[in-house]
């Protein structure tokens, strides 16, 4: 975790380059020594649920023992899989689409039942690599690619799913999965519920979404603000190697329909993560820096812009918090919560359009809960009610950009 | 109106194309005795006609009438049904009628609510079909479901409290007359919008095929997808359609063409309205029949049921039939023809296998009546049932929108807010 935050770091400083993004290439993991130094801090601060097993899902107890401080599914993962004061042992390096590639075959090789159906994730592997080598391992039929039909491919997973198959549906670009609605809406999410409970749609839909390099309006969209409304289905998104892996495993085993939101600008990313088998928790958050002075909310490719804003703001003697929620839908308001209560102040950063996004929604959630705790509104950062140019530049002004992360921070916390 | 849509009455069999380049497309073997009633093999022409077929490898197979085989049948002294079964069909679709006109009754009384469609005229189709199926074969649905779910074996109690919104529905009073589900008897539903159940459908025969192929189970179960003729337009119909013709999933497509999507004519919204035609453009047989005898509808479900029990494939069955009332209870039906009502009402189903039971000495009069008594009762027992069982409470409010009721999430306190007491309550804030 901490090899992350570390790289974002070292990548920040080496793409204050003049398009000021991160080039996500260069995000690397550094040696476990620093690994370790953080972890420790990690493990310290979760101790208390020292002998929470099972990866946060059952830390429904944990959480009613614990005094105040945020439990933390990094924490307690780290805290069960390794002892509690040395670091994780070998662990082994990968890349976010292997990480996510590594969950499914696992889950795949631990019950016949989960299956992926797609297009082109079969033989050519799926369009960013993260079926590669599965059909030749389990078949065409486990592996199934699908003619480009996204509604009835759709509906087809979750025909199998009621029928007792758990199928992990692909979409190659989120943004496909628009010709989908009605089946994720109507059927996915609803289902469940208009069969009185009789049907459950254990599927997960997958895909890449957000803003990419230049990939024109269609191919850049956030679905998530679209997905949320819909009752009955969870969604999550993934930013590092680590929960895209344990993201992707607890969704496949969830009972309910959960939608993960992969970035496509984030495949590349390496991280070392464990040899042994791990979850995460789908409705929590996870701390990615704990600060003081702000706590800024942030998910998916935009942790990495709000970790990079993060470093200059700590040169300018600020000391952010910054959270990924990971569950876009529902929200982790303990650790949200818990962080506004220290801190005070709240800067959302998103991806989606400013209109009715998950910002949107968060901001309205955290108003309604811990509006005693606020000393300022709540400000949120999101990406402009624009269809995504094509043009580089156009494109940069559309999302939020480190710079404005840090004039943002400046302003609330004056 | 335009009552000029004549039904062909023939059943043409679509043999593959004839250069398979595609290894998956295998030929259909036609088994050569027991052959598919559109066959033009053992079947001499009566009165054929021809048609074209665009990509026939052989000469224009001679096309021959349902009817006609019907016929010959009948000639050689070999009834199409045997006394019991006979009987279960007539029981069947008078369960379907007459519980389609408690509906009626008890709508109008305030008892249930909503949109309601009423299955009257089409009992045919469900009970040539369903009557074929076991237990574990799937059927999925559309609006006008209640009589699929009656045939595929929910009780009427389930189905009628399920109408009036209460708790001992099948449902549990949450999904109402268009979400009919049991999981029991494989009732897939029951969707409000039409055409989005075919995909379910489609996935369903998928795990049959799954467990047959990838978990080695003996799996032998089919799925029947029910749906009209305004879906024939829809995208999800030919999406579906291709994706069953190309992995020889086990489904059989059915469409209940009533000529009627609400006030929209069939021949109004079609550009070709042969729908059974659109089946071999895919790579499947495509049958058309008359949807008003029960005993045809029967004849080409075996064939097809069998087709797919076997691992040959979907099948596309047109069913030419008719609703006797409107689309729904709140249509007030003035666009159809009454020259064209009266023409349908007289090929009532119900009556045609009335006849053929009587005719060809299957039963009399009185064992007819004795059912049709056992189902009036069954039926108001189900009403004084449904009416008796309780409406759901506020507890049930939160239940079963997640199988995983942590999908709720978290709480500011820390705890899942499934574990609030005001869940159970149907009270919490989620």
């Amino acid at each position: 975790m901490s090899a992350i935050l570390q790289g974002a770091g070292a990548g920040a400083a080496a793409a204050l380059s003049p398009f000021n993004s991160i080039d996500s290439n260069k995000l690397v993991a550094h040696s476990r020594s620093s690994l370790s130094v953080r972890s420790k801090r990690y493990i310290v601060a979760g101790s208390d649920e020292g002998t929470n097993k099972s990866f946060g899902s059952s830390s429904l107890i944990a959480r009613r023992s614990q005094p105040l401080m945020i439990p933390n599914a990094v924490a307690a993962t780290k805290a069960d899989t390794a002892s509690s004061s040395t670091p994780s042992k070998s662990g082994h390096e990968l890349l976010l689409f292997e990480a996510l590639q590594e969950g499914l075959e696992e889950e795949m090789d631990r019950d016949p039942h989960v299956c992926v159906m797609g297009e082109d994730v079969g033989h050519y592997g799926g369009s960013y690599k993260v079926t590669k080598g599965l059909a030749d391992k389990f078949g065409d039929l486990r592996v199934l690619d699908t003619p480009i039909c996204e509604n009835a491919f759709t509906g087809m997973g979750i025909g199998a799913a009621m029928t007792g198959l758990r199928p992990v549906i692909e979409g190659m670009n989120m943004g496909f999965l628009l010709l989908a609605f009605n089946q994720i809406s109507n059927n996915c999410g609803m289902l469940h519920y208009t069969s009185g409970g009789q049907f459950t749609i254990p599927v997960v839909i997958r895909g890449p979404g957000g803003v990419g390099r230049q990939l024109g309006a269609e191919h850049s969209q956030r679905l998530e603000s679209y997905f949320q409304s819909i009752p009955g289905i969870q969604m999550v998104a993934c930013s590092t190697p680590y929960n895209a892996k344990g993201l992707m495993k607890a969704a496949i085993r969830s009972e309910n329909p959960v939608i993960l939101f992969e970035h496509v600008l984030l495949y590349n990313l390496k991280e070392s993560i464990p040899d042994e088998e791990y979850i995460c928790n789908l409705e929590e958050a996870e701390m990615v820096r704990p600060g003081e002075h702000i706590t800024i909310l942030t998910y998916s490719r935009m942790r990495y812009h709000a970790m990079q804003a993060a470093k200059t703001l700590v040169n300018k003697g600020y000391d952010p918090e910054v959270i990924d929620i990971r569950s876009l839908k529902p929200f982790d308001l303990h650790t949200i919560g818990n962080s506004v209560k220290k801190t005070h102040r709240v800067l959302i950063v998103e991806e989606c359009m400013r209109t009715g996004g998950i910002g949107a929604s968060l901001t309205a959630a955290i108003n309604e809960n811990f509006h005693d705790y606020l000393d300022a509104p709540v400000m949120c950062l999101s990406s402009q009610d624009v269809p995504t140019p094509y043009a580089g530049t156009l494109e940069e002004w559309t999302v939020v950009q480190p710079a404005q992360i840090v004039t943002a921070v400046e302003q609330l916390c004056q | 109106m335009a009552t000029a849509f004549a039904p062909t009455k023939l059943t043409a069999t679509l043999p593959l194309h004839g250069s398979q380049e595609n290894r998956l497309l295998l030929p259909i073997r036609l088994a050569p005795h027991s052959s598919f009633l559109g066959s033009t093999r053992s079947l001499t022409a009566h009165s054929s006609r021809r048609l074209n077929h665009a990509h026939a490898t052989r000469r224009s197979p001679p096309v021959v009438g349902v009817q006609e085989v019907v016929k010959e049948k009948k000639s050689i002294n070999s009834l199409l049904i045997t006394k019991e079964e006979g009987l279960v069909l007539y029981e069947d679709m008078i369960l379907g009628r007459s519980f389609e006109d408690m509906c009626a009754q008890m709508y109008y009384r305030g008892k249930m609510f909503g949109f309601v469609h009423l299955y009257n005229g089409q009992e045919a189709v469900s009970t040539g079909f369903i009557k074929l199926l076991t237990k574990s074969d799937s059927v999925v649905s559309t609006y006008r479901d209640h009589v699929h779910a009656l045939s595929k074996g929910v009780s009427a109690r389930a189905v009628m409290s399920e109408l009036f919104g209460k708790v001992t529905g099948c449902c549990r009073g949450q999904g109402g007359s268009m979400h009919m589900f049991s999981k029991e008897h494989n009732m897939l539903g029951g969707f409000a919008f039409i055409g989005e159940g075919i995909p379910v459908a489609t996935g369903a025969a998928f795990s049959s095929k799954y467990r047959r192929d990838v978990l080695k189970q003996d799996c032998e179960d089919v799925t029947v997808a029910f749906f009209g003729d305004g879906t024939c337009n829809n995208g999800q119909f030919y999406e579906c359609l291709n994706m069953a013709a190309l992995w020889k999933l086990p489904i059989i497509f059915v469409v209940e063409n009533n000529l009627w999507a609400i006030g929209m004519s069939h021949l109004r919204a079609t550009s070709d309205p042969e729908i059974w035609k659109k089946g071999p453009a895919f790579g499947m047989p495509g049958v058309h029949v008359d949807g008003m005898d029960v005993l045809k509808v029967r004849e080409v479900a075996k064939e097809a049921v069998t087709r797919a029990r076997r691992g040959e494939g979907p099948t596309l069955v047109e069913c030419e039939t008719y609703r006797f009332r409107g689309h729904s209870l709140a249509d007030p039906d003035e666009l159809r023809d009454a020259a064209e009502k009266a023409k349908y009402a007289a090929r009532d189903p119900i009556a045609a296998l009335k006849k053929y039971l009587i005719e060809n000495n299957l039963a009399k009069e009185a064992e007819l009546k004795s059912i049709e008594k056992k189902i009036d009762e069954l039926v108001e027992e189900a009403v004084e049932f449904a009416d008796a069982s309780p409406q759901p409470g506020r507890s049930q409010l939160l239940e079963n929108v997640f199988a995983d009721p942590k999908g709720f999430g978290i709480g500011p306190d820390g705890r899942y807010r499934c574990e609030d007491p005001k869940f159970t309550e149907g009270t919490a804030q989620v």
